[in-house]
């Protein structure tokens, strides 16, 4: 199994963490995981995205020009990479923002209103881990239990107290996640 | 089992040298390499093991801190990215005249001039031939990964004191800034100073009681007894190549193909190689680990054994090609294929490659 | 009355004055008169009668003294043109009681290695630095210094210098002074024996507060004739820097105990 997902969106979304997180989990049930950002000034002028990797084997190439998932969180990186899915891949994307839908038919297209969710659960920080369990939902690669194994792993002791938050946000996101 | 962890690149170099017991870290700050000295700085080393790190005016102060630090038998090292290590080219060929051990570490960045701050292989030339004057080498390594961004720096300090040797770690931006799962090395201890003292007796900490005084330099007036220094470097080079040459072969067995890289290009290639072998061609990939030592002996094998040809896959405009064949000497086809100046190639792009350059061609 | 041989006056009790073991036997490379030899016999003077030579690490410069390491009898290191206090800077890091000092002309020390030198000052680095200041680069043939003082002719300003084109004589060694991590900067001369004693006392002082743990550079600029490079004999060196270099280079303490000297 390799599963070979770009996240794109704006920076401060937690696209970066949200990978960091996906590819911890990946450790946790020992596989091969990597996370490769676009760093430098691309992140500046507001988007951001990373190539995350699992597999159970040795992974190759860390960057990447065609993906199994693409997890969309804004128009520029619907433009960008809605055309870089391989056929009969998966893109997940949040309707928020986004003015053009996907319209591609040779792959399947899921929605989750991460950032509805969000607002609506009072708290926008946790609007990633909504659309990571989206994710999860769609593809289950990931197992929650190495999830929250990943988070406390990488999470600074002060912060373990927020994840049932996550665990409830991640919850929330694999009971919203629908096929377009 | 040894604790495993995801981090950058960086990240993993900068624990691997606090880990390797290294006493001295000198550095100036550069993208994309900046996380090296903010992770140091971050996890106190001079509480967990007593090394210093100091973050130096420029890469002109570091690489001659290192010439400092070293002639006194401590593990230093510093890092930095393509115009950094440009600076620190002069104290290098100082360091390897002095034959003073240290280890530099190299995330290289597309160039020429300040160029950008996405990964390249285009300061080949620069690692291998000598950026500096003077007849010299340094020992040249090329991780591929981020568990060896940590493997590979105690493995270059054991190199570096071996043949007193200054060590370079090359990796480019995105070896720096992705991250993977690495498996951290147990942690050697550091030196106390009697044990510096009493297993490097060329280093210059203080004139031992009833001995002659240790001169650390690359200054010789005399041309015939600066030549007799040149014989002996020249000795040690060829010991290092005969001894601590790396290399790795990926699919080899069966192949009519070649593809040479190293570094971030490795990995790509992997890609194309499975892009490839589902198509039918037979082609294989030798992995340099080593820069220099150049691995010439597998191509040589290759060649013997009647390789279609090589492609050679960099992120330069053609650097490496070139030590290819010098071995392949005209009996192989040897095309070049690479994107630069930041730019990374695909794992498609590189498939293209070898089936209009090489197969096609 | 027998007849007094030489055997009878060489005799340990009759000694006034013996060469220090700390300087070797080499014959020094220096021009005859040059104030670098005797510099570098003070430094060594201070360093065994202080009983350091067993822990002390100089760093030798590009220089006229390059060879430096030649003839003092410590353990030396050889740094490249102007990046003495950045190589002694780690020595004096990873060896913190050890003792380390450079030694350093004024075209490397205030013209290609001004950052390190000031960096090194600025950070308070536990080393004595040792400033040889000539005016002039002596071992490339007498070119033009950051501190030529100005209408003085070089090779590379042979009209003299002309401040309009070529910029000011650069006063390192007040700069220094003004750097909080400085902790003792004097300006001293070699060229006469009351000169040599002052320099000697000074030299003293930076390697005891180095010793001390004093925080901060001990910095000692010692104003030095180049009679080669200024194309005088030794003797009308010496004078010509008593009427043109003392003016400008004032000779005295700048800074002592981390305070600076109202001058
Ligand atoms: C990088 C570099 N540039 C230039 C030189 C040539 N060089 C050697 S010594 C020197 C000037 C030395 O002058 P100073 O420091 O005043 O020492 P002095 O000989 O006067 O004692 C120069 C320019 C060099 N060795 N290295
Ligand atoms: S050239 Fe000048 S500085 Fe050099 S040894 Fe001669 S007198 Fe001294
Ligand atoms: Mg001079």
């Amino acid at each position: 199994m390799t599963e070979e997902i770009i996240i794109a969106g704006f920076g401060g979304q937690g696209v970066l963490s949200m990978g960091k997180i996906l590819a911890y989990s990946g450790i946790m049930q020992d596989q091969e995981v990597s996370w490769m950002p676009a760093y430098g000034p691309e992140m500046r002028g507001g988007t951001a995205n990373v190539t995350v990797i699992i597999s159970d084997e040795r992974i190759s190439s860390p960057t990447l020009t065609a993906y199994d998932t693409a997890i969309i969180l804004n128009q520029q990186s619907m433009d960008k990479f809605e055309h870089s899915v391989k056929p009969g891949g998966v893109l997940l994307y949040d309707p928020n923002g986004i003015i053009h839908p996907p319209t591609r038919t040779d792959i399947t297209i899921y929605k989750i209103e991460g950032a509805k969710l969000a607002a609506e659960m009072g708290n926008t920080k946790i609007f990633n881990m909504i659309v990571l369990g989206g994710y999860m939902k769609v593809k289950p690669i990931v197992k929650l239990e190495n999830v929250i194994k990943g988070l406390k792993k990488s999470l600074p002791e002060r912060y373990h107290k927020l994840i049932p938050l996550n665990e409830d946000a991640i919850t929330m996101g694999m009971k919203n996640v629908i096929e377009n | 089992m040894g604790e495993l962890r995801l981090m950058k690149g960086n990240e993993a170099l900068a624990e691997a040298a606090i880990r390797a017991g290294v006493d001295g870290y000198f550095g100036y700050p550069i993208t994309p390499q900046s996380e090296v000295i903010e992770y140091l700085m971050s996890e106190k080393p001079h509480e967990r093991t007593g090394m210093v790190v100091l973050q130096a005016e420029s890469e002109v102060a570091s690489i001659n801190m290192l010439y400092g630090g070293g002639g006194t038998g401590k593990k230093v090292m510093t890092s930095s990215s393509s115009p950094g290590i440009s600076l620190m080219q002069e104290g290098l060929s100082y360091l390897a005249g002095a034959e003073i051990p240290c280890v530099v570490a190299n995330v290289v960045r597309g160039g020429p001039g300040l160029g950008d701050i996405q990964p390249a292989q285009s300061d080949y030339f620069q690692s291998v031939k000598g950026g500096g004057h003077g007849d010299y080498r340094l020992f040249v390594i090329a991780p591929a990964s981020v568990q060896e961004m940590s493997d590979f720096v105690p493995l270059a300090f054991d190199v570096a004191f071996k043949y007193r040797i200054p060590s370079l770690i090359v990796s480019d931006g995105l070896i720096g800034q992705m991250m993977e799962k690495v498996e951290l090395f147990d942690p050697i201890p550091r030196l106390t100073d009697e044990e510096v003292i009493a297993r490097y007796p060329w280093a210059t900490n203080g004139k031992p009681k009833g001995k002659e005084r240790r001169i650390l330099t690359s200054l010789d007036l005399d041309p015939h007894k600066m030549e007799r220094h040149n014989w002996a470097l020249q000795e040690k080079y060829k010991l290092i190549e005969e001894n601590e040459t790396r290399f790795e072969l990926i699919g080899c067995d069966d192949a009519e193909y070649i593809i040479v890289a190293y570094g971030s290009s490795s990995r790509i290639a992997q890609k194309s190689i499975q892009l490839a072998r589902k198509k039918g061609i037979k082609v294989g990939l030798l992995r340099l680990i080593t820069l220099w030592p150049f691995p010439k002996k597998p191509i040589e094998e290759f060649v013997k054994n009647g390789i279609k040809g090589f492609l050679t896959v960099e992120m330069s405009a053609g650097q490496m090609i070139e030590d290819v064949k010098l071995v392949v000497e005209g009996r192989a086809k040897v095309e070049h294929f690479g994107r630069y100046g930041g730019v990374i190639h695909s794992p498609e792009e590189v498939l293209e490659a070898l089936e209009q350059k090489l197969i096609g061609g | 009355m027998a007849e007094i041989t030489l055997q009878d006056i060489i005799k340990p009790e009759n000694l006034v004055y013996q060469k220090t073991k700390l300087m070797t036997d080499k014959t020094l490379s220096y021009c005859p008169g040059c104030g670098h030899g005797t510099a570098h016999r003070l430094i060594m003077e201070v360093i065994e009668e202080l009983g350091k030579e067993n822990d002390t690490i100089g760093v030798a410069p590009v220089g006229c003294s390059v060879l430096a390491y030649e003839f003092m009898n410590v353990d030396m290191q050889e740094a490249a043109h102007g990046r003495a206090p950045a190589v002694a800077t780690a020595i004096k890091r990873l060896w913190p009681g050890k003792v380390v000092f450079s030694y350093q002309g004024d075209g490397d020390l205030a013209a290609i290695g001004t950052a390190e030198t000031i960096h090194a000052c600025n950070r308070g680095e536990r080393i004595v630095m040792v400033f040889i200041n000539n005016g002039i680069y002596g071992m490339t043939g007498g070119q033009m210094a950051p501190t030529t003082l100005p209408n003085m002719k070089t090779a590379t300003s042979p009209y003299g210098r002309d401040i309009d084109m070529m910029g000011n004589p650069l006063k390192m060694t007040e700069l220094v002074s003004y750097l909080p991590g400085t902790y003792f900067v004097t300006r001293q001369a070699v060229h006469t024996p009351a000169a040599v004693r002052k320099a000697k006392r000074a030299l003293r002082m930076a390697f005891q507060n180095q010793i001390d743990g004093k925080p901060g550079v001990s910095f000692v600029e010692i104003v030095s004739n180049c009679n080669s490079g200024w194309k005088m004999e030794p003797v009308q060196a010496n004078t010509w820097m008593e009427e043109n270099m003392f003016p400008f280079y004032q000779l005295g303490d700048i800074k002592v105990d981390g305070k600076l000297i109202d001058r």
